[in-house]
């Protein structure tokens, strides 16, 4: 793959019009997206300046426009970012990991909200966002990991090698991939976790109880939110901080749209990815 | 400057301590562990009352254990050798500033 100098994950309008900013700039971007997300469930967009068309077409246009601008656009699903000088993005269908100097999260906000008693509560004490970074505490242990996608099956592979046991809990969901992957997959839905100071065991809606040391949680796909966490950017609840540039705590990491919190409307995505495309410039031309 | 605390000075450098000591718990390959870092070593620089160290969980297994840290990075607060508060997760300055008051 080329060397980029930035790399969009999401093709919305937030990472889009970063992109129309950068690429007037001569810089090469990609944008990495897998399909239209809030504007796939929206049929008109009555209310954006000059536009009344369906979200998903308002979408396929959006990506046209970076195409005919030279931005590379990958259909593929982001399942880990790495950052030390810079970032380095793990993609399902890559074998190759995709470098990127500057990295725009534009993803907008998934649509899968967990809400398990006792979440919070074990929190740091069994709960945890992050196998890389947690995995180590958990040697010979019981290990289950909460989701049925492609981010938990990265999950779970990479636990599979630390703990004794590694449960997939789908929550409901078709758990087959899972299955195939070769794990122990449970996908009754979960209804509570308990334990006493620790995390002991997870409940599921039939009843029955699966006895635990950890419990990793990767719902869906990676969203920008997801993967701000485990890079070290700072949250505010579910939403990434930014600064007036759209920029993050962390050097080269910049976030716009929904993942940032405020008003869900395309003029608003429109404007933070703006933002953050003119900060990413700024940034590439300081270094 | 954050010091370093290991099994063989914890002791003495964080139990035996007269002033409320904050020990981060943290390892090289956890992207939140490296970004608390340097917010670690401006709060120390301002707050020379408070003494101020990390702990690698992978030189220092031992100590993980003991205070049973699950997730990184966790930040300890010691007051008189003993342990007063745990907080997970990254903290900004005025988080650390919360945690230790």
């Amino acid at each position: 793959m080329e060397n980029y100098n930035v790399v969009i994950i999401g093709g919305g309008p937030a990472g889009v019009s970063a992109a129309l900013y950068l690429a007037r700039a001569n810089l090469r971007v990609a944008i990495v997206e897998n399909g239209p997300g809030a504007l796939a469930r929206a049929h008109k967009i009555d209310n954006f300046y000059g536009a009344a068309v369906s979200g998903p077409r308002l979408y396929a246009e959006g990506l046209e426009q970076a195409r005919n601008l030279g931005v590379d656009i990958i259909q593929d699903e982001v399942l880990a970012v790495e950052y030390f000088d810079s970032f380095v993005l793990t993609l399902k269908e890559q074998a190759k990991p995709l470098p990127a100097p500057v990295l725009i999260l534009a993803t907008g906000t998934k649509n899968v909200t967990l809400n398990l008693p006792g979440l919070v509560e074990y929190e740091g004490k069994g709960i945890s966002y992050c196998a890389v970074c947690d995995g180590f505490f958990f040697r010979k242990k019981k290990l289950a990991v909460l989701g049925h996608g492609s981010f938990a099956l990265h999950e779970a592979e990479y636990l599979r090698h630390i703990a004794a046991q590694v449960t997939v809990l789908t929550n409901g969901q078709d758990d087959s991939a899972a299955r195939a992957a070769g794990f122990a997959t449970i996908a009754t839905p979960v209804t509570a976790v308990t334990g006493a100071g620790k995390l002991e065991a997870v409940h599921f809606a039939d009843g029955s109880e699966l006895e635990v040391n950890g419990l990793f949680i990767a719902l869906g796909t990676a969203d920008s939110t997801d993967i701000a966490r485990k890079l070290g950017a700072q949250l505010e609840g579910r939403f990434i901080k930014v600064d007036a540039d759209g920029a993050t705590n962390i050097p080269g990491l910049f976030a716009a749209g929904d993942c940032i919190g405020g008003l869900k409307q395309v003029a608003k995505a429109v404007h933070d990815g703006a933002r953050a495309g003119l900060a990413a410039i700024k940034f590439l031309r300081q270094q | 400057m954050a010091m370093e605390f290991t099994t063989g000075n914890f002791a003495q450098e964080v139990l035996a301590a007269k002033q409320p000591v904050l020990v981060d718990f943290w390892a090289t390959r956890c992207g939140p562990c490296r970004m608390q870092a340097p917010i670690l070593e401006a709060f120390a620089a301002e707050h020379p009352e408070i003494k101020v160290g990390k702990v690698n969980v992978d030189e220092n297994p031992d100590l993980a254990e003991k205070f049973s840290i699950m997730s990184i990075p966790t930040l300890l607060v010691f007051k008189d050798g003993k342990l007063v508060k745990t907080a997970v997760g990254l903290h900004d300055k005025g988080g650390l500033a919360e945690l230790v008051k």
